[in-house]
């Protein structure tokens, strides 16, 4: 694999568009090709060798090509966006939609992501070091189709509209969420490792939620139906089984009625 | 103004009857001329090229309250596509349910010059007028509707027919409205009380009147009139499984009537997409082409004109006056939903859906539209239309030719679906060889919708006197070609005039026209009681008052006004 490392060297005056920062783009690119790349600030195309300086080179393919791109990027949106394989590391604090509609692949951010992380992510793996914003792993504005697969791990906390019309795949939060989880969620699994506020799960038809900490109020769709002993990601405990939203409409599978599940650790 | 000469191309023109012979067509002060008229006029050389008249939408839903809630509950139809303004085309977006001004720059490049707004609610009128101001370069009208009008209920309950026919005059005035429109006639009212009208005997709550007496009322109240364009008819049960008895019925109920217009038309009674109309079966698990039957009926009645209504295959936004239909379709595909009463007039829904080639009912869809067409005996009587963009976006009307004139096309699409012996089965289209040639796609797409709309002296052809609307095509058809071809070729117009106006010239937008919104000014006798009753219904029931109602002044910036006297 080889890499290809960019340092961020000139701060833009707004937020930087940085769609191409994906080995997809740079496959097959040396640092000379790589600087030429367009990003955008506001409405004026720059280069992205006007903000970074790049060194090394990319693979022949997007999935022998690695990334590490250093500095403060908490003015940098778009990074991994798209992506279908190969790596990217971020050795700072990013800005918005990171891996959003990602296919594969692995992000690595060693700092905190701003919203809309994983937006419509469809595979691969995010690894957040710190906390994520709102709206990770969730649909795009007005769209039904949310995190569909892959994996997101957050080792801080997470924000708001965790999973938003989620469909498939993972996501583990080791720290405390904000209210709204898996609203809307077709499918998919949230794992909470610390505490949780309000509403979790409204209007949610199918998936599954995992609480290790507190819910400071459930949703009034969810019904208590049993304790469980169960194993979620690593962890062994019982925890007490809750099916909704009740108000929604549910498939049946073998004459039973699929719910959306939500499980909250009793004791470890 | 300049005079143009576009020379030695391959012409389609049911008008002049010219059926890709080479002709030269000449344009001055923005009509269309005898070639000997012009004396310094630009060359247009389009040797080895189409030419046709500027097309005409005779129904799609492009400006007005419920597109633009499409446009604003579905950011995700702007998604990675939209257009940074350059030239002189300004910034664009969305796909199904675009901006106004991608709207305008779509048609023209698939050579298209007029289309109308197939639904204004009479309330916002206003705003489908702004829109459609904000739309370059086409000439455009709006049908207001009148199916579930608390006006025309009454009136039509009694069958007063001067009554309901004035009170057509003062609302088309009033909006500034092009021709009747009626959407599931007493469905829509009876939605308001959580009902539908399922048939055309199936009567309207609390008004007690039927559609049937709705649909033969106004046709009746619409030739009294003598308006350009016949009453434009979305019938009952739309979209339903073994609806194709309820489409006849409603067919029927023009029977007898003779027009009476002096604007060229044969027909008393438009349906429009005509698709959604023609189902067999009582089951989305049995469901089936009843295309034949509806084609024999509209084949062997001179008096009925159609449009298609195809299934595109692609993701769209669903919108209609019909908010019963909405409902039912959000129970369907569990996706977002908006809906909308409009006081004493009408109602509307708006639902995202996906025509997947991979759901069996999606494919037997798309086989019947194509289906209607093929199976037409006279393509000056049956349009092609996607009912934008409730079947699919117009964008599409290229591969929807590419399907009409390629049954290889036909057959590729065919072999792609998911559930393919089921579709072929439920289906007619396999067993249809015929392929459409350009001058029956001229009538379906010119000659015949223009005619259909009163409008064969203004649009549709190439004879001298028209409007010049001309489009130059990359395309000869004397030479070997793939499907694929026809498709690129009329997307995208080599060159395009609206009135004399260069609009495209070799594939650049190079002007935004001179837009006009044509509308029809029907004088007819003093009518106290319908004037009285206009009061009264504002005083009492609208939100508005009259000032506030009518659309005037600065709303049509270049209005076109067709004046019909039916003073007696």
């Amino acid at each position: 694999m080889e890499t290809v490392t960019l340092t961020i060297k000139n701060q833009p005056g707004l937020f930087l568009e940085a769609d191409s920062i994906t080995p997809d783009a740079f496959a097959g690119k040396k640092a000379e090709e790589i600087v030429d790349l367009p990003v955008y600030v506001g409405r004026d195309e720059h280069r992205l060798g006007d903000f970074f300086e790049v060194s090394g080179r990319a693979g022949a393919t997007p999935a022998e090509t690695k990334i590490v791109v250093n500095g403060d990027l908490s003015r940098v949106k778009y990074i991994g966006m798209k992506m279908t394989g190969g790596e990217v590391v971020a050795n700072g604090n990013a800005d918005m939609y990171v891996g959003a509609w990602m296919q594969g692949g692995k992000i690595t951010v060693n700092g905190n992501v701003d919203a809309f992380a994983g937006t419509g992510m469809k595979g691969g793996e995010i690894l957040i070091n710190g906390n994520a914003g709102n709206y990770l792993g969730a649909a795009y504005r007005g769209d039904w189709r949310g995190m569909a697969g892959g994996k997101i791990i957050v080792k801080g906390n997470a924000g708001s509209d965790l999973g938003t019309f989620m469909n498939g795949g993972e996501i583990i939060v080791g720290g405390d969420v904000d209210v709204h989880v898996a609203t809307h969620a077709e499918g998919g699994k949230i794992v909470i490792k610390g505490n949780a506020k309000r509403r979790l799960g409204g209007q949610m038809v199918e998936g599954e939620i995992y609480v290790f900490g507190d819910i400071e109020l459930m949703m009034p769709g969810f019904a208590y139906r049993k304790d469980v002993d169960i194993e979620v990601d690593g962890t062994k405990g019982l925890f007490a089984l809750y099916e909704g939203d009740l108000g929604e409409r549910h498939r049946k599978r073998k004459g039973q009625m699929i719910y959306g599940k939500l499980y909250q650790r009793i004791r470890a | 103004m300049a005079e143009f000469l576009i020379k030695n191309g391959f012409v389609f023109d049911p008008i002049l009857g010219i059926k890709g012979d080479v002709a030269d067509i000449a344009i001055k002060d923005g009509k269309i001329v005898e070639t000997s008229a012009v004396t310094k006029p630009k060359i247009i050389d389009a040797a080895g090229k189409t030419v046709m008249a500027g097309g005409v939408d005779i129904h799609a839903h492009v400006a007005g309250p419920k597109v633009n809630i499409g446009r604003n509950f579905r950011p995700e139809d702007k998604l990675f596509n939209c257009t940074p303004g350059h030239g002189i085309e300004r910034m664009q977006g969305g796909f199904s349910v675009p901006t106004t001004i991608r709207t305008g720059y779509n048609y023209a490049r698939m050579g298209y010059t007029t289309v109308m707004e197939a639904a204004m609610p009479p309330l916002y009128a206003r705003h489908t007028h702004e829109e459609m101001r904000d739309t370059p370069i086409l000439d455009q009208g709006a049908y207001p509707v009148f199916g579930n009008n608390w006006f025309v209920l009454e009136y039509l309950k009694n069958h007063e027919i001067e009554n309901t026919a004035a009170y057509i005059a003062w609302l088309l005035r009033a909006t500034k409205g092009y021709a009747v429109k009626v959407v599931n006639p007493g469905g829509t009212e009876a939605w308001a009380w959580g009902l539908n009208c399922d048939n055309v005997h199936d009567p309207v709550p609390y008004f007690d009147i039927t559609p049937a007496q709705i649909i033969k009322g106004l046709i009746e109240a619409n030739e009294y009139l003598g308006l350009p364009h016949s009453m434009h008819m979305h019938a009952n049960n739309l979209g339903n499984p073994g609806n194709y008895t309820t489409t006849l019925d409603s067919f029927k109920l023009s029977e007898g009537i003779k027009p009476n217009s002096k604007f060229g038309r044969d027909q008393v009674m438009h349906h429009t997409h005509v698709q959604f109309h023609s189902y067999g079966g009582d089951s989305w698990a049995n469901v089936e082409s009843k295309a034949k039957e509806i084609m024999g009926y509209v084949n062997s009645h001179d008096n009925i004109t159609i449009d298609m209504g195809q299934v595109t295959l692609d993701e769209t936004t669903t919108m209609t006056a019909d908010g019963p239909f909405e409902h039912h379709l959000t129970e369907l595909n569990h996706l977002k939903w908006a809906n909308a009463d409009v006081e004493l007039e009408t109602g509307s829904g708006v639902v995202p859906y996906i025509y997947s080639p991979n759901i069996k009912v999606c494919a037997i869809q798309w086989c019947i539209g194509l289906e209607l067409a093929l199976l037409a005996k006279d393509p000056m009587r049956v349009f092609m239309t996607t009912d934008h963009p409730n079947a699919g976006p117009f964008i599409r009307y290229p591969r929807i030719m590419k399907w009409l004139m390629s049954q290889e096309a036909r057959e590729q699409q065919i072999d792609a679906f998911k559930y393919k012996d089921k579709v072929i089965d439920a289906t007619n289209l396999a067993g249809i060889d015929r392929e459409l040639d350009l001058y029956e796609i001229a009538q379906m797409t010119r000659a015949g919708p223009a005619k259909s709309l009163g409008l064969a002296h203004m649009y549709g052809g190439l004879a001298p006197g028209l409007e010049a609307d001309v489009a130059v095509f990359d395309f000869n058809p004397n030479e070997s070609y793939v499907p694929d071809d026809i498709e690129n070729a009329f997307s995208n117009a080599r060159h395009l005039f609206k009135a004399g106006v260069q609009i495209i010239s070799d594939h650049e937008i190079v002007s935004n026209g001179n837009k006009r919104t044509l509308w029809v000014n029907a004088r007819v006798n003093e009518n106290p009681q319908v004037m009285r009753d206009v009061k009264e219904k504002f005083l009492r029931y609208y939100t508005v008052t009259l000032n506030n109602y009518e659309v005037s002044g600065h709303y049509l910036p270049n209005p076109y006004v067709i004046e019909v006297d039916a003073t007696q």
